[in-house]
């Protein structure tokens, strides 16, 4: 589904990403770790298309297609869904038009006709039960006067909408109560298909109490030094990430 | 994308635009410059009373005095006054039987617009009933209104049918001498519309004119005056768009309205006059003396502008609050691409006690252009707890045009309440990546950013006209982003 080739990127000539590879298969979801600084965020952001950042070497190939070629909503469309560390306040505009006019799009991409607004409003009330979201928040304008939490479990919500063949949840963890981030958890946990898949970028091992990757990666310095099962996020909780530094420094 | 803006742009102004409007027609018009003489003959032509006549030479006289005004924001050049033809009629009304006969590609640009099939035949020259070029060729409704007692006819008509309620009302509110281009317009206004609404009577239809400026180097003086009787109600609605011209045009319109004892008057615009192109050649002139007056107690006047239109905008739609308890309300979105140049706002003018009013002014930005709000709160010595809240402010997309606000305080009543509050801020290339993460292209997000924005104006407007507005807006700013 998705494969990252020697990926390097940049900002500002500072070289963040440095020769990154990564296979993700449908069904699979892997949780990405690292200390701060790694590249975690980065990695995500380039995967999305973020034009803050100049890709100089590699490629990323998802369902076959070669994306740093795309626009990002051409990106998404393509099934591939970032929840934001710091999702972005649009005051005014409704999330019921937001997340109809973001659907619509990806429906018209895939050659499918628009919901109706009575479609729209029954798909969305069904997952609003799915991922158990205030109805409150979909009453709102997008993000805007939300909580850390609330705009988090927002972004699932979206996720739970637009049903993405690939999620990359960017530190969805990081700020959240245990109860917000059991509802998070849980929502990643019932949209898991065998024909999607998940990234996880988490600082913490926290969250990987609720959704079991089936590998982890540590991400030190921009690139990917170790991987592994569940066992070795416990490990990296335990012993923290001091060893990685050690083992993996610069060199 | 600029060339899908340019596509657009071509699409709305490009030739077959004029096709049915403006080639078809036969117009009967005076010879260019303005004088005594022109102003006696327009008086003339139109058959006035003696009254008028007088009321129209009298403004010229003041004209002649007079300067044009430059305390805005604007850089206007120069306009020739001499060069202008100040009478333009259509000989015959172009009138079309069915919207079959419309051609096809304006009929697209309509759809592109989403102007509902009503407006689009009134729009396409099939049973016209607007405002072409000076002279009122039908007037929408009539009968209905009639059966009320609602007089909505046009000014021209108005002049001869109903001289007294004329003679009574025209220039009680924008008088003759009230400005430069008042008094242009009050010396050679060649037609618009008049509203009468009788006492308790609610209107229960909107009002609605379409303008358009058509003729090739016709100014257009636009007169619309609206009375509203104790406990009547009326909502107004205007809107303005105009083909193409390489040459500026001028326009300079009045819009009076008097509101008696508890009636309340809504004027909404939408405007959409040509901008002029990308690189600020041609496009509309826009001079606008726009007031109300809250003359009885408990009396409301709100006006509703969404402007994207003209090249130079000079527009302060104001309310003047006589009546006590008497209320007006200014909402309003101004936007200006490439180089287009608005200053527009309000003047508050509380004279009454307990007078209220509410300023929402939203500004938006971009390209090149320059935008300001200016607007006065004043209140007078005996105007007791009056009581204002403005709120300005201004979105920017880019960084090469501008945005300004210049709000004028002028209290003389140390019970008055006077709030203002102004922001400034820019659309984040963060909202626009979160639009784009979720498949929505730059476009769309501008447009839908740019919708939220103004949500609290749009929501003031009638319905068909707030979808209108809302589609305008996105055409409008296409390819001013990325």
């Amino acid at each position: 589904m998705l494969s990252i080739k020697n990926l390097h990127a940049k900002i500002e000539n500072k070289e963040i990403l440095r020769g990154i590879d990564l296979k993700v298969k449908p069904g699979e979801v892997h949780a990405i770790m690292g200390p701060n600084g790694s590249g975690k965020s980065t990695l995500a952001s380039v995967l999305a298309g973020n034009e803050m950042f100049e890709v100089n070497e590699g490629s990323v190939e998802f369902n076959g297609k070669d994306i740093l070629e795309m626009a990002p909503e051409d990106r998404a469309r393509e099934g591939l869904f970032l929840s934001f560390q710091y999702p972005v306040e649009i005051p005014g505009v409704s999330m019921v038009n937001f997340l109809r006019t973001s659907l619509n799009e990806l429906r018209k991409y895939k050659g499918e006709d628009p919901l109706s607004a009575s479609e729209f409003l029954k798909l969305m009330r069904e997952k609003k039960n799915l991922v158990e979201i205030d109805s409150d928040l979909t009453n709102r304008s997008v993000n805007e006067g939300f909580s850390g939490g609330e705009k988090k479990k927002n972004e699932i919500f979206q996720m739970a909408m637009l049903e993405p063949k690939l999620s990359i949840l960017d530190e969805t963890d990081s700020g959240l109560d245990i109860d917000a981030l059991r509802v998070v958890a849980n929502g990643v946990n019932k949209l898991k298909r065998p024909d999607n898949a998940t990234v996880l970028i988490t600082h913490y091992q926290r969250l990987l109490e609720y959704i079991v990757p089936d590998f982890v990666h540590v991400l030190y310095h921009g690139r990917i030094v170790k991987t592994g099962g569940k066992e070795l996020a416990h490990e990296l909780e335990a012993n923290g990430y001091d060893w990685i530094k050690k083992e993996f420094g610069d060199k | 994308m600029s060339t899908e803006q340019d596509k657009i742009l071509e699409e709305v102004t490009k030739g077959e635009y004029k096709y049915g409007f403006y080639t078809d027609i036969e117009m009967d018009t005076l010879p260019k410059g303005l004088s005594e003489d022109v102003v006696r003959e327009i008086s003339k032509r139109k058959g006035e009373p003696e009254f008028m006549t007088e009321f129209r030479l009298e403004a010229y006289r003041n004209w002649l005095k007079m300067k044009t005004p430059e305390w805005a924001h604007l850089n206007i050049p120069e306009i020739d006054f001499q060069d202008i033809i100040y009478y333009a009629a259509p000989k015959s009304k172009p009138k079309l039987d069915s919207m079959d006969d419309v051609d096809p590609e304006l009929k697209a640009t309509f759809d592109k617009l989403g102007i509902p099939l009503e407006e689009q035949k009134q729009l396409a020259g099939v049973a016209v009933d607007a405002v072409m070029d000076s002279v009122s060729v039908k007037t929408t409704f009539k009968e209905t209104l009639a059966e009320k007692g609602i007089i909505f006819c046009s000014i021209s008509e108005a002049i001869r049918e109903y001289p007294d309620l004329v003679k009574q009302y025209l220039g009680s509110v924008v008088p003759p001498n009230d400005n430069y281009f008042a008094a242009l317009n009050s010396a050679v206004f060649s037609d618009g519309s008049f509203v009468y609404i009788p006492k308790g009577v609610r209107s229960p239809v909107e009002l609605s004119t379409y303008f358009r400026i058509n003729a090739m180097n016709t100014g257009q003086f636009e007169r619309t005056l609206i009375v509203a009787e104790d406990d009547s109600y009326v909502s107004y609605l205007e809107g303005c768009t105009a083909p193409q011209r390489d040459e500026n045009q001028l326009h300079a319109a009045i819009v009076e309205i008097v509101a008696m004892e508890r009636a309340e008057v809504k004027y909404s615009t939408v405007q959409n006059w040509y901008p002029g192109d990308k690189n600020g050649k041609g496009g509309i002139y826009n001079f606008v003396t726009k007031r109300g007056l809250c003359k009885g107690d408990y009396s409301k006047i709100s006006w509703t502008q969404v402007e994207t239109g003209s090249a130079i905008t000079w527009k302060y739609p104001s309310c003047v609050m006589m009546g006590d308890h008497s209320t007006g309300e200014f909402y309003s979105v101004a936007l200006t691409n490439n180089h287009q140049q608005a200053d527009t706002g309000t003047k508050m003018i509380h004279l009454g006690k307990n007078t209220k009013s509410l300023v929402v002014s939203k500004g938006i930005s971009a390209g090149k252009s320059q935008n300001s709000y200016r607007g006065l709160v004043k209140v007078s010595k005996r105007a007791e707890n009056a009581r204002n809240f403005s709120q300005c402010d201004s979105l920017l997309l880019g960084d090469k045009c501008g945005a300004h606000t210049f709000p004028y305080l002028e209290i003389n009543n140390n019970t008055a309440k006077v709030e203002h509050e102004a922001t400034t801020s820019k659309i984040g290339e963060d909202q626009i990546f979160y639009c784009n993460q979720r498949g929505i292209d730059t476009e769309d997000a501008v447009g839908l950013i740019v919708n939220g924005y103004v949500k609290e104006v749009i929501n003031k407007l009638p319905m068909e006209f707030a979808v209108e507005a809302q589609k305008l807006l996105e055409i409008s700013l296409e390819g001013s982003v990325g």
